[in-house]
């Protein structure tokens, strides 16, 4: 899918040189399509062998018996190593106890900040609690000119906010996933903090689509943070002038109270139920999980890898803008594992822009997100009761 | 009775094709309107539940399903008066004599209609955008401040009526033209005989000749844009604030991004009774307009 679905294209010709028995077909889609393709490949019997699969469509596929539980073949392998990868995005695989994917390359969110504007307002490391933070969002806030922002939290990305309440104790859904948990002191302290920002004028209330081009803004110093991901690292490198690259950086995720969590996203790869060449499938995802290969596959893409092994690499080690990323891998957290999940993150985006539009007040806001976290979750507890377990 | 089975025979294969593309999936989409069908149920067909009416109940309770429909409402009242008044004027532009170069500008206006909506977006939105765009650095000159076009909840729908507009008014500017062009030149002279000043050549020649023309456009019109789509969805994705969401896009999100294709059936079926009722009302207004 994407940039990736070209990219394997590359790397295939050494797996079928080792493999001469396999021969791998490749389709590209566009991740805009894959989703629609994907079910209605499963409606009409056609799904592929194998397949690079976000990890919050797991859920989903699983819930539609479509793929097919990988724990004996990771059991007996040489080369996938499941304490070699990290925790959380590990995690996000296993559903009810079974493992459904192997982790292909990962994804999360962080702060990229500009060094110059915090030094300036008398800072020389980034925050690492939200108490800290808010200090320096303030602070830059004091210097900054009126059209300047202390951070950028694009009002049409659900994953800044997801990001601050996965840090939280308390799990996003209860019972199972029957219900929301967006009552809980948990999410309330994350969406405080979330709408403190735009309150106190630290973020402005915009989406990317009315900023046209957020890199150049950030060069600008429109903002001196930004949550985003590890796709960032290359766009600043490519568009920011080479006299602008010492002016920013990496950093994890502050959280409540020192270094805190952020989401476990990212792609696995999956081996559908209805293949008949699993055995072959699962040699293709063998071959894409070694060290080496890994290594290739970040040095064509700048996907982060998912093994600390691969991380060991001396050119990624050398990387000053992702370390940040390697600190923060130690410290993701998977969202809920239901296949509604997706849709109710979406209306907790448009739920926190309303109230960041000062349309709802934060009770009004955990109210509603509870009310249509009820109603999307309907369908599943009826089928938990039927199905009569937990 | 021979003749009449030789005319089945001839116009069954395009009963069939209608039938088959046509007629079995709006009712199987009916049918579909009753139940609960989504991803559980496409993985086995016991996941899925009959639920009678709920799904139209639940409908009618949805905010969003309002909303939706606000906007689209909005977008129509103002769109479609707008579009026809541009497209009539272009037409008579055209039909003018004085006017040079009609080929030219007839296939200039009517460009709009068959370019890639998705190429024009991209041009459109830096055209909207609030910092670089030329509508405010026009709108600049004349000493308007700034308007966020796409990412302020009042002003989006507007930019989207724009947008949608100068997109479609070639099209019953077309219409419309070939309508001027087959009005006889003698009711114009008969009317300069009788003295008739340029606006009572319109009042009284132009327009009751056209009336049935320009009906028809209104209703052809109304029923497109109830259907709005394609623009919020390639130019704002339903916002600002949802601002921009439409019947269509509500229906869209609901059935292919949410697979909750119970529900988008019973949005489907909603839309099509009210455009229903709306183009049968105006129906009955013509045939009453012209019979009086």
């Amino acid at each position: 899918m994407g940039r990736e679905g070209e990219v394997v294209a590359e790397l295939l010709p050494e797996f079928e040189r080792r493999h001469p028995d396999i021969h791998v077909k490749v389709q590209q889609l566009p991740w805009t399509a894959a989703h629609e393709k994907l079910l209605t490949a499963f409606a009409g019997d056609t799904t592929p062998d194998l397949c690079q699969l976000g990890n919050t469509w797991i859920p989903e596929l699983v819930a539609l018996n479509a793929l097919e539980p990988l724990d004996r073949y990771a059991a007996a392998s040489s080369i996938v190593d499941p304490g070699d990868y990290f925790a959380g995005i590990w995690d996000t695989n296993r559903i009810d106890g079974k493992l459904y994917g192997v982790p292909w390359y990962v994804d999360t969110r962080l702060l990229f900040y500009r060094r110059d504007l915090l030094s300036r307002a008398g800072f020389s490391a980034p925050p690492r609690s939200w108490q800290d933070w808010k200090r320096m969002l303030a602070a830059v806030s004091n210097t900054a000119r009126r059209d300047q922002h202390g951070i950028l939290l694009p009002l049409n990305e659900f994953e800044p906010l997801l990001a601050l309440a996965l840090q939280q104790d308390e799990p996003l859904l209860r019972e199972n996933g029957r219900w929301g948990n967006f009552g809980g002191a948990g999410f309330r302290r994350a969406l405080g903090l979330y709408l403190e920002m735009f309150q106190r004028g630290w973020a402005p209330p915009l989406g990317t689509a009315t900023i046209s081009n957020v890199w150049n803004e950030f060069g600008r110093g429109r903002y001196a943070f930004y949550v985003s991901g590890p796709w960032n690292i290359g766009e600043f490198q490519r568009r920011l002038p080479p006299d602008a690259q010492d002016s920013w950086m990496t950093a994890p995720l502050p959280g409540p109270d020192g270094p805190g969590a952020s989401i476990a996203g990212g792609s696995s790869l999956v081996v559908f139920r209805a293949s008949r060449h699993q055995a072959a499938a699962w040699r293709l995802i063998e071959f894409l999980s070694q060290p080496a290969v890994q290594r290739r596959f970040h040095a064509l893409t700048g996907d982060l890898p998912p093994r600390r092994t691969t991380w060991t690499d001396p050119e990624l080690a050398r990387d000053i803008y992702s370390r940040a990323f390697r600190d923060q891998l130690e410290r993701v957290k998977p969202a809920p594992k239901v296949p509604e999940w997706e849709r109710i993150a979406t209306e907790m985006r448009l739920v926190a822009e309303r109230a960041v539009h000062g349309q709802l007040s934060i009770d009004q806001a955990t109210q509603e997100l509870d009310a249509r976290a009820a109603r999307i979750l309907e369908k599943r507890r009826w089928l938990l009761a039927r199905r009569g377990g937990g | 009775m021979r003749r009449a089975a030789a005319a089945w025979c001839f116009v069954a294969p395009a009963l069939l094709v209608i039938a088959v593309f046509f007629f079995v999936p709006v009712v199987a989409a009916l049918a579909l309107s009753f139940t609960d069908f989504d991803i559980y149920a496409l993985a086995d067909s016991r996941n899925l539940r009959v639920v009678g009416l709920r799904n139209y109940a639940e409908l009618l309770r949805t905010p969003l399903f309002w909303q939706a429909f606000g906007n689209t409402l909005y977008f129509v009242v103002v769109g479609v008066p707008v579009s026809i008044a541009v497209s009539f004027t272009a037409a008579l532009l055209l039909h003018s004599r004085l006017v040079r170069f009609q080929a030219f500008f007839r296939t200039a206006l009517f460009a709009p209609v068959v370019t890639t909506l998705v190429a024009v977006a991209v041009i459109w939105r830096y055209l909207f955008n609030p910092h670089y765009g030329w509508l405010n650095y026009a709108l600049g000159r004349l000493g308007v401040s700034p308007i966020d076009w796409l990412g302020d909840p009042h002003w989006a729908m507007p930019a989207i009526i724009v947008l949608a507009v100068w997109k479609n008014f070639g099209y019953n500017m077309i219409i419309l033209l070939a309508g001027l062009q087959s009005i006889p030149e003698q009711l114009y002279e008969a009317a300069r005989i009788d003295g008739a000043s340029v606006w009572r050549q319109f009042r009284h020649v132009t327009l009751p000749v056209l009336a049935p023309i320009l009906a028809m456009v209104n209703i052809l019109t109304i029923a497109g844009y109830f259907q709005l789509f394609a623009e919020p969805y390639v130019m704002t994705q339903g916002g600002p604030l949802q601002s921009t969401v439409s019947v269509l896009y509500f229906m869209y999100e609901e059935g292919f991004k949410w697979w909750n294709l119970g529900s988008a059936s019973a949005v489907a079926f909603v839309l099509f009774l009210f455009i229903f009722c709306v183009t049968a009302l105006q129906l009955r207004l013509a045939r009453w307009q012209s019979a009086a």
